[in-house]
């Protein structure tokens, strides 16, 4: 199978400090891969990164072609969309304008099949559709992240990025957001997750990365790294933490 | 004073106020969008005013030249950028757009000014070749500034101003214009008389703003401006990018700039470097809505229409020191509504 | 000697022979350039230093001016005590708009400066008394020690005189425990005030410096023509000062100097030239200033000052060792309650972020506040530490209330914080940016900054910043910029700075955060450390392999609430806390 996504030896620094290292990864058409790591090893740097909102060497390869120096505007048109950790709504617009603008590129194409994409998210987020005149800013945590997910898919993307879905939110809304994410794959769309709660993520994704101060250490498909013990004692345990 | 004085003032006040409360939407939406604090506004006004002056004199206007030497100086910027890029694809429309475009339209105001068309068709010419020199100012100056902090955003807004006015002295020469009115019917209502300029001014500003709030609401465009206005970063993740935003944002500007320029002309003489002072009043009235709110820095706007006109008649040599001096109040009233410590940029 | 004492030197050589050899034109664009270089320096205080600015000095320089003219023609009064009157009034003035414009956002000073600059040159205009659009012409001259000043080359000495004063004042004043508050304005205004920097004082001292300075040249300005009128003090004056300021830029106070020279040489030029090539009489000038400008701020944002002062690296500071230690403060004994949160509540809008969360911590322990990231640990610092207001509850530190404190009147109490995303000045020194810390341990002003009356308080100051470095290990680094740093250091960095500030309590927020192993190690062992000294240490802290080796106690938060509480072992058997751990999906 040929990947959609072939990173190789992406580098990104703030100023003098390297926040991501020489980091290579490779996602397939129509799979889930997982980026786990703790807090500051540089996940939500690399998916900026890749999403174009911060510079980095190396290189991206999407789809068969180098998308390093394409702006994020450009990247949006080809198809990759990010869900940032701080979901960046418009708050002071309402849920359907929020929707709306997820569209915006397909607009500007003339794109004739928005209108069924509408009725797609709200069945998808029916909570949506009974606010849909209400304003962003007013909604709850895990309305937000429904509709951050929703706004996605408006731009009908082929790699979604999605950063920390689960943040903040209570347990069972994570359980929705999971199913979500697992239904996605069933209509094509690939998916590049990056993810604290690293029991979820490993159980939803195919293969996964683990990333630490900028560098992947280890990788595998995802029940590999689920019995990995490094990985069981930093990431999916606390038990085992005394004996280090 | 009587009842007759003081209902002309308020006509007077009112009428001016209108293009202010123009130019404080233009700026509101302007630093919204950009951060940019858009200084150089008023001269669009001037170029406004003079070019359709120069128009009705059946002289080609300076601005002609102007949008042929910006547009050929945008050209070679993208084509640079291009050609380092490696996006050849982009070339043809580069050319087109800043060098085909102008120079068409150029021609056309060589061919057309000296035959003096009807005043419809010479607005709209003048408009042509004013407001695209709205994106190119944006292209030039602050696109590639786009991270900047709103201070070195402020003080390139005032080198441009500064360069603009110069320039306005170059291609205009420093005798002021009027232009003659749109209209001289004068209607009589009690004691006093409506002049049908007045009614023009207010009319087109009115039309102008309900034009704009129906672009906001209900276009994909308008939708995209608010968005960026309230989330930079969200907008770039759906698509919009800043340097579009920017371009339409200062697009709007100069459109709006030039009509007020085309309004104020039959009511007041316009020179190269008129438009500093009746952008910056409309920017207090702006400030009087704290940069943000689009109808308070209409009626702070107003306002200062208002203030003028009764400045003028008790203390004419002193309107400006009054109008000018009204940011004070205004400011104190802000410090003490506003209460945080924000964390400076850069 | 050093090289930039070399070229000082050279530099007052040649001011004082130039009067005596230059042809008569050369002297006056000379002191032209002196006394824009006075309001420049100003604006490189202002804009270049402290990150605000103002296009209305023309305004102040008209004050100075104005008031001498006036006083000297219409009463007699003795230049030397016009110039007293004219700062007294600058400075009321400038007081005034400081006040009601620095308290908001940075665009606001400005923008009032414009209107300023406007409204004062229509009323120099049409003043009566002030001789309207035609000014006030047979100013006196001054008089130095019996010595008329009456010709351009005898003020020259004036001017330059008064500008070096300025000058060496101003950077005697960035090289203080002042100048370094000011330094922080721009990018660490944050920072500054939770060391107890008064960062909006901060910045109406040097925006009334700046006008001060600008009030000045008017009075030499005046008395220099003998004659004034509205023009020179318009608001386009005023724009003119400001691209000096950025022409130079703010990497020195020659900058000021630099860039009045090249400005005033450029405009005479173009002048000339413009008019000519363009058949027409106007000031084209202004053309090629705004282009330049702009491009400038495109292309070399720091003014061309750095690229001087490439060939002058910048002296190490000198330590006194013999300098004696600041007064610490008597620390609590072993076991003494220190930080106790009751019930504390935030919300913000409908969204609870902290509900009702109480916990206390102990003299001499390392207490760990972990969770899973959005759990409010980081809303709970910021309650603490001042930076936000609670919506309910109280927080108490040695039994006080300090919840109803702002962030810089809680560090006096004892409490001093480091950063989760470094908060530090790049291009500072690292020992520099420690010193920041013990801002609340000197109390020399501005005043005594410039007049060099501090330096036995500084050099405490300095040697504490030094000592704590040396504590934490960094004193090899102490020369460097701060921003040269691996991010580890620079992490050590800032608990070197709040150690500085001499506090009972180090609030740490996500010290480990992007550190390396090694990095992480020796972290650890820095903490013990401070902890073997009787330091207490609230440890905000994501990282669980971190924090279970290091800490005394947990108190483990989720969704804006207590978890659970107690020791390291006890915690990683709680089934609740692992629940949270691992997440709502099984």
């Amino acid at each position: 199978m040929s990947a959609l996504l072939e990173v190789r030896g992406l580098s990104v620094a703030y100023g003098k400090v390297e926040a991501v290292h020489q980091a290579a990864l490779r996602l397939e058409q129509g799979r889930i891969v997982t980026v786990i790591g703790p807090n500051g090893a540089g996940k939500t740097t690399l998916l900026a990164a890749l999403m174009g909102m911060l510079p980095a060497r190396g290189s991206i390869a999407y789809a068969g072609q180098e998308i390093l120096r394409l702006e994020p505007e450009q990247r949006v048109s080809r198809g990759l969309c990010l869900v940032p950790e701080r979901r960046e709504l418009f708050a002071a617009m309402t849920v359907e304008d929020n929707l709306v603008l997820g569209a915006f590129h397909r607009y500007r194409k003339r794109d004739k099949t928005i209108a069924g994409d509408f009725e797609q998210v709200y069945r998808l987020f029916p909570r949506l559709q009974e606010r849909r005149r209400q304003l962003a800013g007013t909604l709850s945590g895990g309305e937000r992240q429904m509709l951050a997910l929703g706004r996605a898919l408006m731009s009908r993307p082929r790699l979604l990025m999605l950063d920390e879905p689960s943040l903040g939110l209570a347990p069972l809304i994570v359980r929705d957001i999971f199913r979500v994410i697992a239904g996605l794959r069933e209509t094509g769309v690939s998916i590049l997750l990056v993810e604290q709660n690293a029991h979820a993520a490993l159980q939803v994704a195919d293969y996964g990365y683990v990333l630490e101060t900028g560098e992947i250490v280890i990788e595998g498909p995802s029940a590999s790294l689920a019995s990995n013990p490094r990985v069981i004692e930093s990431y999916l345990g606390l038990v085992s933490s005394d004996a280090g | 004073m009587n009842a007759e004085i003081a209902l002309f003032l308020i006509q007077d006040g009112l009428t001016n106020g209108a293009i202010y409360a123009l130019l404080a939407l233009a700026l509101v939406l302007v630093f919204a969008v950009t951060r940019v604090i858009f200084i150089p506004q008023g001269e669009f006004v001037a170029y406004g005013a003079l070019t359709l002056a120069s128009l009705q004199l059946g002289k080609l206007p300076g601005t002609a030249w102007l949008l042929l030497g910006g547009g050929l100086v945008v050209a070679a910027v993208e084509l640079v950028q291009a050609v380092r890029l490696g996006a050849v694809r982009r070339i043809p429309a580069i050319l087109f757009n800043y060098i085909v475009i102008p120079s068409a339209l150029l021609s056309l105001a060589w061919w057309a000014a000296p035959q003096k068309p009807a005043l419809t068709l010479q607005i709209l010419l003048a408009l042509a070749l004013v407001v695209p020199l709205g994106p190119m100012v944006y292209r030039l100056a602050y696109q590639p500034l786009a991270n900047a902090s709103v201070l070195v955003l402020l003080i390139v807004s005032v080198a441009v101003h500064l360069a603009m006015t110069g320039l306005g002295l170059v291609f205009f020469g420093a005798e002021g214009s009027r232009t003659p009115p749109f209209s001289d019917a004068q209607w009589k209502l009690g004691v006093l008389n409506i002049s049908g300029q007045s009614l023009w001014v207010m009319g087109s500003s009115l039309a102008l703003i309900v034009a704009l709030l129906l672009f906001f609401e209900h276009t994909i465009y308008g939708k995209a401006l608010r968005a960026t206005a309230i989330n930079r970063i969200g907008a770039r993740l759906v698509g919009v990018s800043p340097a579009m935003a920017g371009k339409l944002s200062f697009t709007l500007a100069a459109l709006i700039g030039a009509l007020s320029g085309i309004l104020v002309a039959p009511i007041t003489t316009i020179y190269y470097d008129s438009g500093f002072l009746i952008g910056l009043k409309g920017f207090v009235g702006a400030i009087v809505g704290g940069l943000i709110s689009y109808p308070i820095a209409a009626a702070g706007a107003l306002l200062v229409g208002l203030l003028e006109a009764y400045a003028s008649f008790w203390a004419s040599a002193y309107k400006e020191v009054i109008v000018f001096t009204l940011i004070i109040p205004v400011l104190i009233w802000r410090s003490f509504t506003t209460h945080h410590i924000e964390e400076e940029e850069e | 000697m050093s090289r930039a004492r070399l070229v000082l030197g050279v530099f007052v050589a040649f001011m004082l022979a130039a009067p005596l050899l230059l042809p008569e034109f050369h002297v006056t664009l000379l002191n032209y350039i002196g006394l824009y270089s006075i309001v420049a320096l100003g604006l490189v205080l202002l804009t270049g230093v402290g990150g605000l600015t103002s296009f209305g000095q023309a305004a102040f320089v008209g004050m100075g001016a104005y008031t001498t003219a006036y006083l000297s023609t219409a009463f007699g009064v003795s230049p030397w005590l016009t110039l007293i009157a004219g700062l007294a009034l600058t400075f009321a003035v400038s007081v005034f708009l400081g006040f009601i414009t620095l308290r908001l956002s940075g665009h606001y000073l400005p923008l009032g400066t414009i209107a300023w600059g406007i409204s004062l040159f229509y009323l120099f205009s049409n003043i009566e008394f002030l001789g309207g659009y035609t000014g006030i012409s047979s100013l006196p001259e001054i008089n130095l020690f019996g010595l008329a000043l009456d010709t351009g080359r005898k003020f020259d000495y004036l001017i330059w005189a008064l500008a070096l004063l300025a000058l060496l004042s101003v950077d005697n004043l960035l090289d203080s425990r002042s100048g370094r508050a000011i330094r922080a304005l721009k990018g660490g205004g944050l920072m500054a005030e939770s060391f107890g920097v008064d960062t909006a004082r901060m910045k109406i001292v040097i925006f009334v410096h700046a006008a001060l300075l600008a009030s000045l040249s008017g009075w030499l300005y005046a008395h220099l023509l003998r004659f004034v009128n509205p023009t020179p003090f318009s608001i386009n004056a005023g724009i003119e000062y400001l691209f000096m300021a950025v022409v130079g830029g703010a990497a020195s106070v020659w900058g000021a100097v630099v860039g009045a020279g090249i400005l005033t040489v450029l405009k005479q030029w173009l002048q000339d030239l413009l008019p000519r090539l363009l058949g027409q009489s106007g000031n084209f000038e202004m053309i090629v200033f705004g282009v330049l400008l702009v491009l400038l701020l495109q292309r070399a944002r720091e003014g061309i000052m750095p690229l001087v002062l490439r060939f002058f690296p910048a002296p190490k500071k000198q330590l006194q060792a013999a300098a004696p230690e600041l007064p610490r403060r008597t620390q609590p004994a072993a076991g003494e309650t220190l930080l106790e949160l009751t019930r504390v509540r935030k919300a913000f809008g409908g969204l609870v972020a902290v509900n009702d969360l109480s916990f206390s911590l102990s003299s001499g322990e390392i207490l760990g506040l972990i969770g899973p990231n959005g759990a409010g640990k980081s809303t709970v610092f910021n309650l603490v530490t001042g930076v936000l207001p609670l919506t309910g509850g109280e927080v108490r530190f040695r039994g006080e209330r300090i919840d109803i404190l702002s962030a810089r009147a809680i560090v006096p109490h004892g409490l001093a914080r480091t950063f989760q995303h470094v908060h530090l000045l790049p291009t500072m020194s690292v020992l520099e940016n420690v010193a920041i810390g013990a801002h609340l341990r000197g109390s020399k002003g501005v005043i005594s900054a410039a007049l060099r009356l501090e330096r036995a308080e500084e050099a405490m100051l300095l040697a504490e910043a030094a000592r704590q470095l040396e504590r934490v290990g960094l004193g090899d680094s102490m020369h460097e910029q701060a921003g040269s740093l691996a991010l580890g250091q620079q992490r050590i960095l800032e608990i070197a700075r709040a150690l500085c500030a001499d506090p009972v309590l180090l609030l740490l927020d996500e010290p480990a955060a992007g550190l390396r192993y090694q990095e992480k190690r020796a972290l650890a062992e820095l903490l013990r450390k401070l902890r073997s000294e009787g330091m207490s240490v609230l440890l905000v802290e994501h990282d669980m392999d971190f924090v279970m080796k290091l800490v005394d106690r947990l108190v483990v938060m989720d969704f804006g609430e207590k978890l659970a509480e107690g020791l390291p072992q006890e915690i990683q058997a709680n089934a609740v806390v692992l629940e949270a751990y691992l997440g709502g999906v099984k």
